[in-house]
């Protein structure tokens, strides 16, 4: 029983396997001798029948086609004549050989793939941060003052009026002006700014309308939204008052210096304990 | 003012890579503006290809700085990227780059011949590479490195596969014709050697009548019987 000192490398089918007993021959693909490539090939899927490993089906057909070779080999040239014939004319070796060159060349150009894969690992693009200007277009848009307001909720009611026309309903109150102010607010949550007219679109009545336009002016008032007019005569764009922010930022201006009073503080305690210790000694 | 600093300033403050259509873009919209700058005018109708070729001066200019940077062109887009050396401290700064796990050997290979070969069927890849490769394209088509690209007008219409510029990306490459050696490979010619070197020299050759039966039948012997290649050589 020979004892095999084989390191088994994963081979990615036939091909690679003659690669790989090409390269071990220390020769060119042109210069190989096939049948001992074929001896090398069938002694080594013999060896992983021994190891249990599955042999793939392409490695039989690698095996029986070199087996081929072989055979063809032990006949001298004039006998072989009348099988090229028969074939596709096209000589079995070479073939082989030009499936292994072929072959040969993808493998490097991946060699290169996989070079380039870990060099662009180690590429970083710039990433500059998003140029934001402080509201250079706010004071090109008109802040809409209470009257554009009231012609522009006028319109709205005025086309309730028309489609209303000559017919009355009665109808219970179904809506709240906090209801609205929900609604309004989660409507701008949603989409960041909402045209005057969308935030009516929904509504059935005018009773529905005129709760609309109360819970709008209500959160105008308490400075949480914003009527602009992107031009005179322009429908109103109602967005979340950008006034919040800057009327945050004190606050959390306020919170930070109260930190940092208090931080100073909690070392001076601590020091403070520490320090009466030594006082005795 | 030169083009190529203007396309420069461009793609320094540019949120992603700018292709060279966007930057003549930029450049045209420029020059239209109601309130446009006398010095933008002369750019607005600048052609695809004098960006194209002030961006490869750029990219030569920064080359030869030898800076942590440089421009690069990947897919057809330009942007600033830094030099791979420097990915320590990169890496320290924005974090590990999230990026799907190497591609095995099996699907470098089935990339590199759908690469240069494209578009190509299953089988032709499968001819080349000498196994089947269902499992592997799988894979390549899930990252989206690959795509079907049409049906071959043969026997059975098989789907044609065709690199995605998400392949180009991945690899940081240009275009296709950016592939290392893309020309050999893209149609390797069919080499016939002079004379294939394959059994002992002379065994195949020597007509019938001069080879004695007891020596023909001795060689076959030896061939079968003594496996190891060594042996059979001496």
């Amino acid at each position: 029983m020979p004892e095999y000192k084989v390191q088994f490398e994963v081979f990615e089918g036939p091909l690679d396997l003659l690669l790989y007993l090409i390269k071990k021959e220390e020769v060119d693909i042109y210069a190989v001798n096939l049948t001992k490539l074929a001896t090398q090939f069938i002694e080594y899927i013999d060896l992983m029948r021994q190891f249990d490993l599955e042999v793939a089906g392409e490695f039989l057909v690698m095996a029986s086609t070199l087996m081929y070779i072989k055979s063809r080999e032990l006949l001298p040239v004039d006998q072989q004549v009348v099988v090229e014939a028969e074939d596709e004319g096209e000589d079995p070796r070479w073939e082989l050989i030009r499936q292994l060159v072929e072959y040969k060349k993808f493998k490097d150009a991946a060699a290169q793939l996989q070079t380039l894969e870990a060099r662009q690992e180690n590429i970083y693009p710039r990433r500059p941060g998003k140029i934001e200007f402080e509201n250079t277009d706010a004071p090109a848009k008109l802040e809409a003052g209470i009257f554009d307001l009231l012609n522009a909720v006028n319109s709205v009611l005025k086309r309730f009026s028309e489609k209303t026309a000559g017919t009355r309903e009665i109808y219970e109150d179904k809506w709240s002006v906090s209801e609205k102010i929900e609604f309004v607010l989660q409507t701008l949550s949603e989409r960041g700014s909402v045209k005057f007219s969308e935030l009516f679109a929904t509504a059935a009545n005018r009773s529905e309308v005129i709760c609309t336009f109360l819970a709008l002016l209500e959160l105008i008032r308490l400075k949480q939204l914003a009527c602009v007019q992107p031009e005179p005569f322009a429908e109103i764009e109602i967005s979340r008052a950008t006034l919040a922010v800057p009327a945050g930022e004190p606050e959390s201006a306020v919170a930070e210096s109260a930190t940092a009073i208090v931080e100073p503080a909690a070392p001076a305690s601590e020091a403070a304990p520490q320090a009466e210790p030594e006082k005795p000694q | 003012m030169e083009l190529k600093f203007i396309l420069e300033s461009l793609l320094f403050s540019a949120q992603k890579p700018m292709s060279v259509k966007e930057l003549r873009d930029v450049l045209a919209s420029a020059a239209t503006a109601e309130d446009a700058d006398e010095a933008a005018k002369p750019f607005k109708k600048t052609k695809d290809d004098d960006v194209t070729a002030a961006l490869e001066e750029l990219a030569r200019e920064h080359e030869t700085a030898a800076r942590s940077y440089r421009l690069a062109c990947v897919a057809g887009a330009w942007q600033f990227v830094t030099q791979p050396e420097f990915s320590p401290w990169l890496k320290a700064l924005v974090g590990v780059k999230t990026r799907p796990s190497r591609l095995s050997q099996a699907a470098l290979e089935t990339l590199a011949i759908i690469a240069y070969r494209q578009p190509v069927t299953r089988a032709e890849v499968e001819q080349v590479r000498g196994v089947n490769v269902d499992g592997t394209m799988q894979t390549i088509l899930e990252r989206g490195l690959v795509e079907q690209s049409g049906r071959a007008e043969v026997v059975g219409r098989p789907a044609l596969y065709s690199t995605t510029p998400l392949f180009l990306e991945y690899f940081g490459l240009r275009g296709l014709e950016d592939l290392p050696a893309a020309d050999e490979l893209r149609r390797i010619p069919v080499e016939h050697p002079p004379a294939p070197v394959t059994a002992d020299a002379g065994l195949a050759t020597v007509p019938p009548e001069q080879l004695q039966l007891d020596e023909t039948a001795k060689a076959k012997s030896e061939e079968s019987a003594v496996p190891d290649p060594a042996e059979t050589q001496t």
